[in-house]
């Protein structure tokens, strides 16, 4: 059955088709045929966002809050050239979510017509895949293909840019149309011949780890992966992108590796022999200098991006496919094996790494004079909220102290900017998380820098009835950029002052301005008071002003380029490795 | 570094020859050569792309080429198991006197004469890059007033064609 409607017409049928309950985004020019019928849509609610940004990290928010594909919109020109960073973070963080962009009229396409960005074109480089669609007759079908290119295989974003003409002239509407996608074939079944290479390995290695990213829990696979470690005994660790994805209070979690990583979890990838890489990409923040990375290590690399596989280290055994299969497949394989007396014995490994646990703890610096450590209002967060809700992060030092002292137990509850490392990520993410989410409790964290780049969507949150919550680590700087003056530039503060003392922007008014509720803590003594009187408040969002102290740094630390063993648990502290050999 | 042949079969469609080559410049990747054509069925194109890389880049190219949404197949051509071919056309300062010297190593090369002037021959020569830069070599005395180069095409010897499955996962979309 076909039916006569506009190109406009058929992309809001399509989007409900596919499933879609919520698009953020704004209005304008080439775009405005497509608002017309979404005007009427019972099924898809638009949000009206502040600026494109927020609706880019608001689509990406909803997309990791729900597992589903997040969706934004905007006009041709600016309003496309304004989704290009959240485009870039979806991309650097396999998020699957659909930019919807109007484009000029055909016939002005390349003309450099008013507001004409040739959007397909730039965000080339950063989409998984992106389309120019200039016939309405192809609205559906290039519908259909982007939300099967989302969501499939390695998630990621793909732009539909749509030019004016097409949204306005009339089409046959059909569904479901045919993709014709010759050329995409991902890979989700593992290589049975790997598995059991990689079996074999695991049994002989006897200082393995389990070294997890965010591709474990993109294939909703923590299940499995806790019935990995424990019938194989094999210590774990997860990476920023895969907090959550085994639960931190397990004994066998070794804590996050990486340049802000633990030194347990550190110190089990450089002595091990063993790493079982899963969803994960040896991104230069968990490596170190790649040179002395696990020196002495074999690897098995399984991830659903055959281009990921030996990259930026060579894999001895390659698995290219969906990680929730391959470690089903491993734990199956492990379980024969095993049932024949064939088991790996990782009790001095797990004696070695127990002592670094025990001898290196995340710790922090407490203040005499009485101010706040940012630390603290992590852990208190961590303890008074519990690890039902989703935290979402900005990038800097607060997303650091978040990831290393709340305590994640879910896959999924932490969401944040990690390989395109976007400040301001945090409010529209959070709020995206929330829209998906409507039933758990949102906190984002964000830093003070973060939080002035996208906080005007605290006016869309209050409008349309959104209750986050939002910790502003304010320690008046930008305190990551800080950091790194402080250790390699001779603390020289070069522009990283935000000139706190002149309370510009005073946040708590900025909040009330906002139509939230601003609150605000500058002492531990009233954190635990403040983050209850935040939880008791449903109906609007809270911002809380956390002044922190200026000097709180992140700890421990690789520096950048340095290698991995060089890693310092505090200023000029080194942990004592064992005697090797 | 050394040289690799690759064929990508590619969907006739627009822009994808600009994913390719923005592929090629964000990764880093060199290309020496890169040539596009239609091929035998409407709906593919093909391209000869000759990289300069060493052999675990090459696999980074190929896997970063085979995740474009647009690329059917790869086949990296071995150089001894393919025929290579890049066409020449070499405009080349000739007089009365030197005219049938030039000719002479048209011959030679089993070139041909495509275009005549009172002081211009225009030649028209194919074959692999070593041929094309030996005949650029014995024709530099007489001048060369313009040079203009194709990049390289293959094919696979044999009687196997690398389009078949593409072209079958194609049909089955129809």
């Amino acid at each position: 059955m076909t039916e006569q409607m506009t190109g406009a017409q058929a992309l809001v049928r399509a989007l409900e088709h596919v499933g879609v309950d919520t698009v953020f985004g704004i209005p304008g020019g080439a775009v405005l045929p497509a608002y017309d019928p979404l005007y009427d849509s019972v099924k898809v609610r638009h949000v009206l966002v502040r600026h494109e940004q927020g609706a880019g990290h608001a689509a990406e928010g909803y997309a990791q809050a729900t597992g589903k594909v997040g969706v934004c919109m905007a006009t041709s020109g600016p309003g496309a050239t304004n989704l290009v960073t959240p485009i870039a973070d979806a991309y650097m963080d396999s998020v699957p979510i659909v930019a919807i962009t109007g484009q000029v009229p055909t016939p002005l396409i390349g003309t450099d017509a008013f507001q004409e960005a040739d959007i397909s074109g730039i965000t080339m480089p950063i989409t998984k895949h992106n389309f120019l669609v200039t016939e309405a007759a192809d609205i559906p079908r290039t519908i259909a293909e982007a939300f099967h290119i989302a969501s499939t295989g390695r998630p990621g974003p793909v732009l539909v840019d749509i030019a004016k003409d097409a949204l306005q002239d009339m089409m046959e509407f059909s569904w479901p149309p045919v993709m014709q996608l010759p050329g995409y074939r991902p890979v989700t079944r593992p290589h049975s011949k790997q598995i059991r290479e990689a079996a074999k390995l695991m049994i002989e290695a006897k200082r393995p780890v389990l070294y997890v990213g965010g591709g474990v829990h993109k294939a909703h696979a923590s299940a499995e992966l806790i019935e990995l470690a424990e019938l194989t005994g094999i210590p774990v660790v997860t990476t920023l992108m895969a907090r959550g994805t085994f639960p931190d209070s397990h004994p066998q979690h070794m804590g996050m590796p990486g340049m802000h990583g633990s030194v347990a979890a550190v110190g089990a990838l450089q002595r091990s022999d063993l790493l079982i890489a899963l969803g994960t990409r040896f991104d230069d923040r968990v490596t170190g200098q790649l040179s002395s990375f696990a020196p002495n290590a074999k690897v098995i690399h399984a991830d659903i991006d055959p281009a990921e596989i030996s990259k930026n280290r060579h894999a001895d055994v390659p698995i290219v496919g969906d990680c929730r299969e391959v470690i089903g497949d491993l734990v199956t394989i492990m379980r024969n094996e095993h049932d024949e007396g064939r088991k790996g014995d990782y009790s001095e490994w797990w004696q070695l790494l127990n002592g670094y646990k025990q001898t290196y703890p995340l710790g922090y610096e407490s203040y005499t004079d009485g101010s706040l450590a940012p630390q603290y209002v992590m852990e208190r967060l961590s303890a008074i909220v519990g690890p039902d809700a989703f935290y979402v992060a900005g990038v800097g030092q607060h997303q650091m102290w978040a990831a290393q002292f709340i305590g994640y137990e879910n896959p999924g509850s932490f969401i944040n900017s990690g390989g395109a490392g976007t400040m301001g990520f945090a409010v529209p993410a959070a709020m995206g998380a929330k829209m998906g989410r409507p039933d758990a409790t949102v906190w984002a964290v964000d830093g003070d820098g973060c939080f002035q780049m996208t906080n005007q969507e605290l006016a869309t949150c209050a409008i349309e009835g959104v209750p986050v919550k939002i910790a502003v680590i304010n320690n008046g700087n930008l305190g990551m950029v800080r950091q790194w003056q402080t250790l390699f530039y001779d603390e020289r503060y070069s522009n990283t002052d935000l000139q706190r003392v002149k309370r510009i922007p005073d946040f708590v008014k900025l909040a009330e301005a906002y139509g939230c509720v601003g609150l605000r803590c500058e002492r531990p003594e009233d954190v635990d008071a403040t983050i209850r009187k935040a939880m008791e408040i449903n109906d609007v969002p809270v911002v809380v002003d956390f002044v922190v102290h200026q000097d709180a740094m992140v700890w421990p630390m690789v520096a950048a380029g340095t290698s991995n063993d060089d890693i310092k648990y505090a200023r000029d502290m080194a942990p004592k490795w064992e005697n090797e050999e | 570094m050394s040289r690799h042949t690759l064929s990508v079969l590619v969907e006739n469609k627009p822009g994808v020859l600009a994913r390719v080559a923005a592929l090629f410049s964000r990764r880093g990747f060199n290309i020496d050569s890169l040539a596009v054509g239609p091929t035998e069925h409407h709906d593919i194109s093909r391209m000869t792309i000759v990289v300069n890389v060493e052999a675990l880049p090459l696999e980074q190219v190929t896997k970063q080429l085979n995740k474009l949404v647009n690329v059917l197949k790869i086949v990296e051509l071995d150089n001894a198991q393919s025929v290579q071919r890049e066409l020449m056309l070499i405009k080349v300062r000739t007089d009365s006197e030197s005219r049938s010297h030039v000719l002479e190593l048209v011959n030679l090369f089993r070139a041909r004469c495509v275009d005549v002037a009172p002081d211009a021959v225009t030649i028209e020569v194919t074959g692999t890059t070593d041929k094309l830069a030996a005949f650029v070599k014995v024709l530099e005395p007489y001048g060369i007033k313009e040079l203009v180069q194709s990049g390289m095409v293959a094919v696979g010897r044999g009687a196997r064609s690398i389009t078949d499955r593409s072209l079958r996962a194609l049909d089955r979309i129809a």
